[in-house]
């Protein structure tokens, strides 16, 4: 059987299309409904949209105090605030560590190239949940870390290392590094080394060459690279669970609790939802970034 | 115009050589540059100009041998302490910056103020014919007009030596043509001592004061482009320049002034003008340009028969307007080629193909090649 050419873009773009329908839209909007109902002990835990109980026609019920609760207790808000603060940290150590590590990727010898690259990408054949372990056996009391260091006499007492804010940025920069590292790479390869030499036959030396001629070039590669990473370490629950303190919770850590402990669906739904809101800005200005880049590609 | 100072090298390379691993890339090359001439380094590719020319920006360092420019040793300047410009053969220009702010680049980074920047990017800008486009992109511009950005970008600094490489490449053959005087006349009127690499033969003769033919990484020879065309110094020079009809022969007599080869390729003499030293009987090569040579289907009168004619039928011809080629299969079996210069429309009983005929040169026209 033979498509036509309309029939076969139909095709190409109908299957994701469906996709993000059937598994994105979809339940977007269920959890938008719920965050918009009371919760009640039944099952489900939340109040119906519609009711039939006074007249024939249904009566839509729609409630805001899921959302008022949130800025009611400043348990949500502490939480939001803290986990953009860390997401901003990591984003910004994974952009200091991983911009020379994509550089020096980018310069490299192409037979180098691919197994410094395939180095990057090796730790996820582990399990991510395994490689956050091994870092509790790394920073605890008596972990690897602490027992080495006093076994070589630089310290008398363990450092407090797990549970501490500073245990959230390894394990987030740790994990998240990749993400920068290969679209930065994926930009930097492209440069014309032509550029630089201009900029160095031109009188710029070679820091001020980078900074005016790779930088400036490289910057939908570290937007693209930032958002990679910003956007996960936002919601990000598993670090902080393992690694992470107790006294300050991140907003994803809040929302599970919400739904597993507090039982409370529409609290956490409404908190997904303001997770979103805040996610939406720097996801429309990547895909502007992205936009632009492919206009100048072509 | 600065005249020609040609009294001192204003560039020196000295017993310069570069090796990448085992292979010499060049290979012990010394050459003068004066002062506000063209140079053309004219080479084919894996000559190694391109590598000289990127060792006289600071881009590779000489594995052995130096380089001075008005009198300065560049062994250790770095290529942003030379005072040298190179003009790239991709242009390199930056596509994150405007015209101006591509070619105000190196101004600023001398530090020159913003309003003196200005002016000069104005004023190299109107003198490359791109005025009106300071604000746009490279990638709005055409090949034509990046070109003459890439050449504001590299004089607006008034540099002591440009390095052009490959300046023309990648222009359409037209344009080409037109920009190659443009360049002439921007060079004199700026004084900057141009430096042009280029493996186009054309190019090199039209825009060079003197050219020097690369080969394997040496230079073969230097000359202005009539010396380097009509008196080639060897085989290679010969060939690589132009067309060239070549005979291999042994000499048979020397006279003080001519010399006889007898060549047996043409199964006869070629009389030549002496101009190399060559004992009788050494082998040596003797080459006639095509538009030097005669065609008629008459035995010329006159000449020796013996001497600098032979006989041959014409298999091709080619008719590219301005003049024609033809393809001469003489006696021995070698081909030959001629060009006539087309003078006159509709020239009567022209010479068709298969017509057997004589073709024939003066004595002065013959280069005696010994190596």
């Amino acid at each position: 059987m033979r498509l036509s050419r309309a029939a076969g873009r139909r095709w190409v773009a109908g299957v994701p299309t469906f996709w993000l329908l059937l598994l994105f839209l979809i339940p977007f909007l269920i959890v938008f409904r719920i965050s918009f109902s009371e919760v009640r002990l039944a099952i489900p835990p939340y109040t119906p949209l519609l009711t039939w109980h006074h007249s024939w026609w249904p009566s839509i019920e729609l409630h805001g105090s899921a959302y008022s609760f949130l800025f009611t207790d400043s348990l949500y808000v502490s939480s939001y605030l803290y986990s953009v603060k860390v997401a901003a940290i990591s984003t910004l150590l994974c952009l200091l560590i991983g911009y020379p590590m994509a550089y020096a990727i980018a310069r490299s010898s192409p037979s180098s190239r691919s197994v410094l690259l395939m180095l990057i990408v090796l730790p996820f054949w582990t399990s991510f949940l395994l490689r956050v372990y091994a870092w509790i056996g790394l920073l605890k009391n008596n972990g690897v870390i602490n027992n080495v260091l006093m076994y070589l006499g630089v310290i008398h007492h363990p450092l407090v290392m797990l549970q501490t804010d500073f245990a959230v940025y390894i394990g987030i920069v740790y994990s998240y590094l990749p993400f920068m590292i290969l679209p930065l790479y994926a930009n930097l390869e492209k440069h014309d080394p032509a550029l630089l030499e201009a900029a160095a036959d031109l009188g710029a030396r070679p820091f001020r060459a980078f900074l005016r001629v790779t930088l400036p070039q490289s910057l939908a590669g570290i937007v693209a690279g930032s958002l990679l990473v910003f956007i996960p370490a936002v919601g990000e629950y598993v670090i902080p669970t393992l690694l992470g303190r107790t006294d300050q919770l991140m907003i994803g850590r809040v929302l599970s609790d919400e739904f597993f402990e507090n039982r409370d669906w529409p609290v956490a739904s409404a908190v997904a939802i303001l997770i979103l809101l805040l996610l939406v800005i720097p996801i429309m200005l990547f895909q502007r970034m992205q936009r632009r880049e492919l206009e100048a590609a072509q | 115009m600065p005249a020609i100072d040609s009294a001192q090298a204003y560039a020196r390379i000295a017993g310069v050589t570069k090796k990448f691993g085992d292979f010499a890339a060049v290979d012990n090359v010394s050459l003068d540059i004066r002062r506000g001439e063209i140079f053309c380094l004219l080479g084919g590719s894996g000559s190694g100009k391109t590598t000289l020319l990127r060792m006289l920006a600071g881009f590779e360092t000489p594995t052995s041998g130096t380089i001075h420019i008005d009198g300065a040793d560049m062994s250790t300047t770095p290529p942003y302490e030379r005072p040298v410009n190179m003009m790239f053969q991709s242009y390199a220009l930056f596509p994150h910056m405007s015209v101006e702010r591509n070619v105000a680049f190196g101004l600023e980074q001398e530090g020159v103020s913003r309003e003196r920047a200005k002016r000069q990017v104005a004023e190299i800008l109107d003198m490359v014919k791109m005025g009106g486009f300071g604000a746009r992109k490279p990638h709005q511009l055409s090949g034509g007009q990046r070109q003459r950005v890439a050449l504001a970008r590299a004089l607006v600094k008034k540099p002591k030596l440009l390095l052009l490489d490959e300046p023309l490449a990648a222009l359409d053959k037209k344009l080409r043509e037109h920009t190659q005087f443009e360049l002439i006349s921007i060079q004199q009127r700026m004084g900057v001592t141009f430096i042009v690499v280029t493996h186009d033969q054309e190019e090199a003769m039209t825009l060079g004061t003197r050219l020097g033919v690369m080969n394997q990484g040496r230079i073969v020879q230097v000359g202005s482009p009539s010396d380097i065309y009509e008196s080639p110094s060897n085989r290679f020079v010969a060939d690589f320049i132009g067309s060239v009809n070549m005979f291999e022969g042994q000499v048979l007599q020397g006279g003080t002034d001519a010399v006889r080869i007898d060549c047996a390729e043409l199964r006869g003499t070629v009389r030549a003008e002496r101009t190399v030293a060559c004992a009788n009987g050494a082998t040596v090569w003797t080459a006639i340009r095509p538009e030097k040579i005669g065609i008629s289907r008459q035995q010329p009168g006159g000449a020796d028969p013996a001497e600098n004619l032979v006989r041959g039928t014409v298999r091709e011809i080619a008719y590219m307007g301005d003049m024609s080629i033809y393809l001469v299969q003489i006696d021995s079996g070698k081909m030959m080629r001629v060009t006539l210069p087309n003078t006159m429309r509709g020239r009567e009983r022209p010479i068709v193909r298969e017509e057997s005929v004589w073709l024939s040169w003066h004595g002065s026209s013959p280069v005696v090649l010994t190596e």
